[in-house]
């Protein structure tokens, strides 16, 4: 079902997303219609309460069509999991059925201009105010931020307390002081507005706080570790596409007399991004079992997930465009957006490095040998 | 009550058996796409609180239960499947017997359906229902309403449409006028695993393989694909104004333009 609707429905739209770089919201409609907005959400809520893998799938066969799209399924998710990791279950009642239905739509806001990864770099203060925290500074690069009616927010309730200083928040986008005034100007997933946002006193009742505070480090973490895996599964399914794409050029193309496709050079090519994607899909999956059975060492799996698939979609996609040749180079045929859309599966959610990073705590954790946390 | 038949998918490799009947086994199977047209013709008859339910029929091997599966998923509520051993090869006279017999044990109000199949386009089985069962046929619908204890067709003609009642029961059959079949959802998916499937027998539903003459009254004399016809002509390796310039004179010259 969810191929067949990626096949006719998003896959005719994918060049024109990216060529306009608007959001794609007759196709938000469509996805919230087929109930596939919700399948991270909880039944009791009105989502479709997929485990990871079937989420994954769901995932892999958007991307396969447009990567742009399928964010709006993946960031539904991210915006909404710390609530589901560390919400009340008031907080959950109130929210996910909004957000599950398609009719809210939800952004995750951890990242400042000069916090990436270094997360206890957050500059951004949240001052409790009688039954409020009052909420100051900026955001950025936040994925749908600027057409999200739900954000969740980090901020500082303690700055010297460093990284255990962080608190999360829920905060509704019509807040006053709330704005998005920029989004950026990319080189892939160009329909998904990534915003700048603005917080000038943005007053949020105490009752939207996420967990306790100084818990909103380990919220982020927890947080990521789960939403990792939608990238995985999102770069299994650009290559997908691009492989499929190359594979029916490479068998109509002829030169020197016989088509591409009977060559061994573009064979191996061939053979090489096939084998690396079912390598890349697999580990996914390993990566979603361990998730669903909410493994202690998760991160490791989504962590080793996101590092093969995002490092295996940009090398497929990149072979893809060698197959077409020149015609790989232009904005004629999809392959040549697949590969700046997958560069993105390598630098967000933290990069390739990060994951290295995370693997490699969790091997000396394994192995006893780690070091206490800074 | 939508009857609707599994078939090959346009696009799957065919092959045909000794006996040069369609080797069904091995060729991808879906609805009948014509038939997604009376699904969901039914589907939006029940939305409107026109009919209270709608339910749906097949004749075919046992995988004809993913076809009724599929159709569930869209909506509706429970599936029958008549499959026996003696109906390998029924034509569209020995369809038409099941169907009948099987619809006179559910007695539906409208018994509706696509207006051809994919893959035999006869477009006899309507027809040959509504004859066998002794009821009215409001055949090629652009639409289907209900009036009380009439249904109502609309079918268009060359010079503007028809309006076509009978008092139910009926036989029906509609066009792909009538909207654009809708994608199961998800949670459709999953619904219509729930929803109750029976499958009957030739003896479930009164007939036994002698009544269907061996399943067939007609036989398959030869099959063969269609000639050639002359190669197609391509404009390739130019420029869009000199492809344009050569596509005009082509057509100029055929007198088409």
């Amino acid at each position: 079902m969810v191929r067949e609707l990626a096949d006719e429905r998003i896959a005719p739209r994918a060049a024109e997303i990216d060529a306009t770089a608007e959001f794609p919201w007759d196709l938000k409609e469509l996805l919230a219609k087929q109930d596939l907005i919700g399948i991270a959400f909880s039944a009791r809520f009105g989502g479709t309460e997929l485990d990871n893998i079937g989420q994954a799938i769901v995932v892999e066969e958007i991307a396969r069509a447009d990567a742009t799209t399928s964010l709006i399924v993946i960031v539904q998710k991210l915006g909404a999991l710390p609530i589901m990791v560390a919400g009340t279950e008031e907080q959950q009642a109130r929210y996910f059925p909004r957000l599950a239905s398609g009719e809210w739509m939800a952004a995750f806001g951890l990242t400042e201009a000069s916090a990436g990864s270094d997360v206890a770099g957050i500059r951004m203060r949240a001052r409790r105010d009688g039954d409020d925290y009052v909420l100051s500074g900026s955001k950025r690069f936040i994925t749908h931020g600027s057409i999200a009616n739900l954000v969740t927010i980090f901020a500082m309730t303690d700055p010297a307390a460093g990284r255990k200083g962080l608190s999360a928040f829920i905060v509704e986008t019509d807040t006053p002081g709330f704005s998005a005034p920029r989004v950026e100007h990319k080189m892939g997933i160009r329909g998904s507005p990534t915003a700048e946002l603005h917080f000038d006193e943005v007053r949020v009742p105490a009752a939207n706080r996420i967990g306790e505070e100084g818990e909103g480090f380990s919220i982020a973490m927890a947080t990521l570790d789960r939403s990792r895996l939608s990238i995985a599964a999102q770069a299994v399914g650009i290559a997908q596409g691009a492989t499929d794409f190359a594979v029916s050029y490479a068998a109509q193309r002829e030169q020197f007399g016989e088509r591409i496709a009977d060559m061994e050079g573009i064979q191996f090519m061939l053979a090489d991004m096939a084998s690396g994607i079912e390598a890349a899909r697999q580990l996914t999956y390993a990566a979603a079992a361990a998730v669903d059975a909410n493994a202690a060492d998760l991160a490791y799996w989504t962590s080793s997930a996101k590092l093969i698939a995002g490092d295996m979609a940009m090398r497929v996609t990149t072979d893809a465009v060698q197959v077409l040749g020149g015609y790989g180079y232009v904005s004629e045929y999809p392959v040549e957006r697949m590969m700046r859309d997958a560069k993105i599966t390598q630098l967000y959610e933290g990069t390739q490095q990060v994951q290295r990073m995370i693997v490699a705590r969790q091997l000396l954790r394994r192995a006893g040998v780690s070091r206490p946390s800074r | 009550m939508v009857c609707i038949k599994q078939v090959p998918a346009t696009t799957a490799a065919k092959r045909y058996t000794a006996d040069l009947r369609l080797d069904r086994a091995a060729a991808e199977a879906v609805i009948n796409p014509l038939d997604e047209y009376a699904i969901e013709q039914a589907l939006r008859l029940q939305e409107s609180g026109a009919v209270e339910s709608v339910g749906y029929l097949s004749m075919g091997p046992d995988q004809a239960g993913e076809a009724l599966r599929r159709a569930l998923a869209m909506g509706g509520d429970d599936a029958t499947l008549v499959t026996d051993p003696a109906l390998g090869g029924a034509d569209a006279w020995a369809t038409a017997r099941v169907l009948a017999a099987a619809l006179d044990k559910l007695a539906p109000d409208v018994a509706l359906m696509g207006m051809a199949s994919d893959d035999a386009r006869g477009s006899l089985v309507p027809g040959a229902v509504a004859a066998l069962r002794g009821v009215p046929l409001l055949s090629y619908g652009s639409e289907l309403r209900i009036e009380g204890s009439a249904a109502r067709v609309r079918r268009l003609t060359a010079d503007g449409f028809d309006i076509v009642e009978a008092p139910m029961p009926v036989v029906a059959s509609v066009t792909d006028q009538v909207g654009e079949p809708r994608y199961a959802s998800l949670k459709g998916i999953m619904a219509a695993k729930r929803k109750p499937m029976e499958t009957w027998s030739l003896a479930d539903i009164g007939l036994s393989a002698d009544d269907l003459h061996g399943a067939a009254l007609t036989r398959v004399v030869e099959a063969r694909k269609p000639e050639a016809k002359s190669p197609t002509e391509r404009v390739e390796g130019v420029g869009a104004d000199e492809a344009v310039t050569r596509i005009a004179d082509w057509l100029a010259a055929r007198k088409l333009i």
